[in-house]
């Protein structure tokens, strides 16, 4: 097995999301295998229509500061949430959901896009994944 | 031996990248894979990838005044 980057998106605000794609799809970019593991906040993000839904992190400001940085991001001509998604799974990137994250929350698998979704699993499916990984990060 | 153009000129991080490892998979051992971009940081971490998959850069090169580069990768 090659190397590999496992990386918990615990967080889902807009920019944490966007951090957590382009370190996955860089490492598969660069000959790594590559895992996203989706809990709590970050698993919202995998309900249907709600990818680019997230907030700003910081300085959110109701949304202002969220449509400030979306603008430069698109003027930066930075690629969207959806197309770095696309783009993960095309180079063979895994995606993991939480199920306890699911129980909590009371999501249903009928309200997530599940054709994303490789693999359902808890605290143990991570640890597998990261047990032999080189990098693995907490978003 | 194929020729193929991965054009990224005006796109950023970490597009670049994404886009010559999809034509690394498209591409058979032999061909020749032209990229042609505009981000700095691709500059130097397209190669760095390359030598990570164990891949031979041949040729790095400005154009158009250094706003453009031209990297080419033998599969």
């Amino acid at each position: 097995m090659g190397e590999k980057a496992v990386i918990v998106l615990h967080s889902g605000d807009m920019d944490k999301v966007y951090s957590a794609l382009i370190i996955g799809n860089g490492a598969l970019a660069m000959g790594m295998e590559a895992s996203i593991y989706f809990t709590f906040w970050g698993l919202m993000r995998l309900k249907k229509g709600e990818l680019e839904k997230g907030p700003l992190s910081k300085m959110n400001m109701m949304g202002m500061g969220r449509q400030m940085i979306k603008k430069r991001m698109d003027k930066a001509n930075v690629a969207s949430l959806e197309r770095l998604m696309s783009d993960f799974k095309e180079l063979g990137g895994k995606i993991i959901a939480c199920e306890m994250t699911m129980e909590i929350m009371g999501i249903t698998k009928e309200e997530l896009r599940t054709e994303l979704v490789d693999e359902w699993g808890a605290v143990g499916t991570y640890i597998q994944e990261a047990r032999n990984a080189n990098i693995t990060l907490f978003i | 031996m194929a020729e193929l153009e991965v054009d990224v000129r005006g796109q950023t991080c970490p597009v670049p990248l994404v886009e010559c490892r999809k034509a690394f998979k498209r591409a058979s051992p032999g061909d020749l894979v032209i990229v042609k971009g505009t981000h700095p940081a691709s500059k130097k971490e397209i190669p760095m990838a390359c030598e990570a998959m164990g891949l031979k850069v041949l040729e790095i090169e400005d154009k158009e005044g250094g706003k453009e580069w031209e990297i080419k990768i033998r599969r």
